[in-house]
């Protein structure tokens, strides 16, 4: 039996992506190794109508499939961060394949499925259908994190990336199978306790489950041992999707699943405030200490795990949860883009085989390389909170959605720990802008593409900064509309 | 009321010359320097403009400016000066193109970089003055700390990215808590039932009764905004960060911090901490009046001790910006005149001080005083020029310092004689420390060879030297120019300290309330049309 077309149209973004992640599939071994930009194009082409297709799911919204995936304005909000996320990414690791002399052809469908799978996390509103959605963006990540295939550190991180990551998956389907156990079905809105006073408790344990696992996608500290080995080892492009798309699937459903569930927020509160604690602290102090960059940007991305998980503990604490979820979702998208330049630039500085990815390489890099030491210092000054960047608007709004539910110690330690951060990120400021290089690096010519993706995250950063009406409003109404 | 154009003029034309500057070559440095100038000095011509149509009798803002920003939550793009910015403004305007004629010669590395900080620098200070609504304000407060990193932390001396880094913590700790009080006040507007951001709508409500913050919370929140602006003052204890960053930044920088950044300390408690808290305020004033008496004693005696001559001058500043802390929280109408006009004086007479150090240190690249001595007779005119700087910062009569010394502690005396009296000691100390530092610098014999040969300032240094002694004068006889223009302003502050007496009368809170709120929402009614 063939689906109603309204359905189709509401998983459009999803139907896109895999169509074309099959057709890179199915050329890569046909189009010859020197042709393999093509791919890379047609990779482009298919996010950029992936990204045109969530048009079809915007004029049907609704639930799809007898409710597995809903199509509403939150699914639509997420879908356009891992699209987006996406295609900057395909187009920012062109170069930097073609310097690896790896082959681009696969490494675009894999991110395009990720994606689908991403897309799925944010849509689906049945826990079995969620699980779907995790498995086929972590089961593509892992393929990924291992891309470089003769560099041990990728290999190494592949593997601890697979192992952990199935624990989590694991975790989370032993959360709904229990929770299933306990209400009698997976579909969110149906999720309320049997009557009995056992399934209570199971339902708790289950809700609890689906956390942990969860939290380890997010990377949320105490499950985030994980992040720094396997965010250094992985391509840095590689890394700068993972450190931002799936985070805000995860984040996504995490959310959804907060807002659907009754049980869950005032279950879920004290993990979270937990949980944000130590991911901030753990992040932060930890990355004051680090001197490769991408190691400390795998620390600082933990901290910010934190941050996002101040805005769901304020949720949580209410019953009306705008506030909170409208704080994340801008959140995540001022994160997303600076974080994916960041590890972007790191990438590019590199060099062949990623040779310079210590902080001290970056000494001299405002002489060298002016416009790469500029964006990367809007990147971290948005990371650090700043004004004009938008890292600084995203603070803003989780402090106020943590003052409306009166988390104040929260917000306090947020912006304690901001100050913590501020001495990191303004360390390779200083490198890159204070200090001479002890030996002479030379500059890299930078790529048109990587330029343009660049160019688009700092636009991105400063116009979301200044002009945040847009999206808070769209956010806003994808956090009216979840409930 | 009109709608006029001239602040957000004034706060993005720097902003636009650096979007010039970009423009041109990297090693052009004639011309980078002339189009920094030229910026400069058309924003000092505009912002006399300001001087023109600027109303003395009103105590309300002039030169509004009231935009919608972000919708949610409300934040609104407004702008206006009063009598107590708008000398600020000047002042701002004023010595930036001083600090880029000062570092015309000495900056010959990143020039194009180094102007475009002044630049930006300045749009993030002049934003801070003119800015009346709480998120513009505190952007602006954030966006300045920038380019005062980048210029320590690039055009500094040794010890300059320590410098640039702990003076960039420093703030940014005082600041993070002070956005969450911000936030905290727009939550209590929010339960009021008007959701705001605005300065002027705020001190609305909080004055006529609408907003009653518990007494604990007031607390906090007067304790959130004033430790942001006691850190940047800077007040004894926190005061640590300023010897660092004044001694390792460069001359424009040193000008720039102590001339104006110090100021926005000072302007943030007249214009948030004492009108809208004003029973924290009153509350704690005996305590931060011992700290800046403290401060101004200390910083006098630490002074006095340097063997850096740049050292000395940012420690001088410690004890000067006591002064105005102590006339502030002295709540009488002389003693915040004074303050005010303290401000500016400090910030000509200090910043003439920083423009001598720079010239001493152009030419024998160090600031140790030991290294000098007997330079009166190489460089007379420098000598004389630096003297006359001495004095105006010592308080001598007939020059600027004087001015606001005496109105601070005249207005001190009329509420607490003991703290006047124990704040008087610091003005013998300025004159000792001063007039030591310049005995051992500039008279005396020659014991370096070096010394003997040391060429005179030239026509440059010599007319940015006299252009500030100008003002010196100027300010010390004719200082009704602008008291004239800031009295109305001033004791407006101490109007908005009022509150409504009945409201601590548990029975009538609800009828108060209930009244207040009417008369409120037409207030902010027919405030709003006004604007549209």
């Amino acid at each position: 039996m063939f689906p109603p077309l309204q359905d189709l149209y509401r998983i459009a973004p999803e139907l896109v992506l895999c169509g074309f992640g099959m057709l890179v599939m199915f050329l890569a071994p046909i189009v010859p190794k020197a042709k393999h930009g093509v791919l890379t194009f047609l990779s482009l082409a298919g996010a950029a109508l992936a990204l045109a297709s969530t048009r079809f799911m915007a004029l049907n919204s609704g639930d799809a499939y007898s409710g597995l995936i809903r199509a509403d304005a939150f699914s639509l909000f997420v879908h356009f961060i891992v699209i987006d996320v996406a295609f900057l990414a395909i187009m920012g690791s062109a170069d930097y394949l073609k310097r690896e002399g790896l082959d681009a052809g696969e490494f675009c469908a894999l991110i395009l499925f990720a994606t689908a799978g991403m897309g799925v996390m944010a849509g689906a509103h049945e826990l079995l259908t969620a699980f779907v959605g995790l498995e086929m963006s972590s089961i593509a990540s892992y393929i990924l994190a291992s891309y470089r295939r003769d560099a041990p550190r990728s290999n190494e991180a592949a593997m601890k990336y697979f192992l952990l990551g199935s624990f989590a998956t694991a975790f989370f389907l032993y959360g709904v199978a229990l929770s299933f156990g306990a209400t009698g079905s997976t579909h969110l809105d149906l999720m309320t306790p049997l009557a009995n006073d056992s399934s209570h408790i199971l339902l708790k344990l289950g809700l609890g489950f689906i956390f942990i696992g969860l939290a380890f996608k997010v990377a949320a500290a105490p499950f985030q041992l994980w992040t720094p080995d396997v965010y250094e080892g992985a391509p840095a492009p590689v890394t700068a999707l993972l450190s931002t798309g799936p985070k805000a699937a995860a984040f996504a459903l995490a959310i959804r699943i907060m807002a659907s569930v009754d049980a869950a927020p005032p279950l879920w509160f004290w993990a979270l405030c937990v949980a944000a604690v130590l991911s901030m602290f753990a992040g932060n102090l930890s990355a004051l200490v680090q001197t490769n960059v991408k190691r400390m940007l795998a620390y600082s991305s933990i901290a910010h795990a934190g941050y996002i998980l101040v805005a769901l503990a304020a949720a949580a604490a209410t019953d009306h949860m705008e506030a909170g979820i409208a704080a994340a979702l801008f959140y995540l998208v001022s994160y997303a883009i600076v974080k994916l330049g960041a590890f972007l630039i790191v990438a590019h500085l590199g060099g062949a085989g990623e040779r310079h990815v210590e902080i001290e390489d970056f000494a001299g890099l405002a002489r060298r390389q002016p416009g790469m030491a500029a964006c990367m210092s809007l990147f971290l000054l948005s990371l650090l909170g700043l004004p004009v960047a938008a890292g600084f608007l995203g603070k803003f709004y989780i402090f106020n959605a943590a003052l409306e539910s009166n988390l104040i110690w929260l917000v306090i330690l947020l912006g304690l720990n901001s100050v913590i951060a501020a001495y990191y990120y303004l360390r390779v400021i200083v490198t890159m802008y204070m200090r001479e290089p002890e030996h002479e690096i030379a500059a890299l010519p930078v790529p048109w593409t990587l330029a343009i993706v660049l160019w688009i995250a700092a636009a991105g950063t400063i116009y979301a900064g200044l002009f945040p009406a847009r999206i808070i409003g769209f956010a806003t109404k994808a956090a009216l509309n979840i409930r | 009321m009109q709608q006029t154009f001239l602040l957000t003029v004034l706060t993005f034309l720097p902003v636009a010359g650096t979007l010039a500057l970009l423009l041109l070559r990297d090693d052009d440095h004639v011309w980078i320097r002339r189009l920094a100038l030229a910026t400069a000095l058309v924003e000092f011509g505009i912002s006399l403009l300001l001087l023109r149509g600027f109303n003395s009798q009103v105590a309300g803002y002039q030169y509004q400016e009231f935009r919608a920003w972000i919708p949610q939550p409300p934040i609104h793009y407004h702008l206006g000066i009063d009598g107590l910015s708008l000398f600020l403004v000047l002042l701002t305007t004023l010595l930036t193109p001083i600090s880029i004629l000062a570092s015309w010669k000495s900056i010959d590395q990143r020039v194009k970089g180094f102007f475009i900080c002044l630049l930006v620098l300045e749009t993030g200070v002049i934003g801070v003055f003119v800015s009346l609504d709480l998120f513009l304000f505190f952007l602006f407060w954030e966006v300045m700390l920038i380019p005062m990193y980048f210029l320590i932390g690039i055009w500094g001396h040794e010890r300059r990215i320590y410098a640039a880094l702990k003076f960039v913590l420093y703030t940014m700790f005082g600041s993070i808590l002070m956005l969450v009080a911000i936030l905290w006040l727009y939550r209590l507007t929010v339960v009021a039932g008007y959701p705001t951001f605005d300065v002027p709508q705020i001190q609305a409500l909080l004055s006529n009764g609408t907003i009653t913050p518990p007494y604990r919370t007031e607390m906090l929140l007067f304790g959130a905004f004033f430790l942001a602006f006691a850190i940047k003052v800077p007040l004894f204890p926190l005061h640590t960060w300023l010897p660092d960053a004044h001694t390792e930044a460069p001359t424009a920088g040193s000008v720039m911090l102590a001339g104006v950044l110090l100021k926005m300390g000072t302007y943030g408690m007249l214009r948030f901490c004492l009108p809208l808290f004003p029973e924290a305020a009153h509350k704690l004033a005996p305590a931060i009046a011992v700290l800046a008496i403290i401060g101004i004693i200390y910083g006098a005696l630490v002074a006095m001790v340097q063997v850096d001559l740049k050292r000395l001058v940012a420690y001088s500043s410690v004890s000067h910006l006591g002064f105005v802390v102590l006339g502030i929280f002295a709540f009488h109408a002389i003693s915040i005149q004074g303050a005010v006009y303290q401000m500016l004086a400090h910030g000509i007479s200090t910043g003439a001080l920083f423009l001598g150090v720079g010239m001493l240190y152009d030419r024998r690249h160090t600031h140790l005083i030991a290294e000098y001595g007997g330079l009166a007779t190489p460089m007379p005119v420098l000598a004389a020029l630096y003297l006359f700087s001495c004095f105006a910062s010592a308080g001598l009569p007939l020059l600027n310092g004087f001015v606001g010394e005496f109105l601070i502690l005249a207005g001190t005396f009329q509420h607490h004689a003991a703290w006047a009296s124990w704040a008087a000691l610091g003005v013998i100390f300025s004159a000792v420390y001063l007039l030591w530092s310049y005995q051992r610098v500039f008279f005396g014999t020659i014991t370096r060879e070096k010394n003997g040969t040391l060429p005179d300032a030239d026509l440059r240094e010599r007319g940015i030297l006299f252009l500030m002694a100008a003002i010196i004068l100027w300010m010390g006889v004719g200082s009704p120019f602008f008291t004239r223009r800031m009295e109305v302003s001033t004791q407006n502050i101490l109007q908005q300290m009022q509150r409504p007496q009945a409201t601590y009368d548990a029975g009538s809170i609800h009828d108060q309330n209930r009244n207040s709120m009417n008369l409120n929402h037409s207030a902010i009614a027919a405030d709003t049309v006004n604007l549209k």
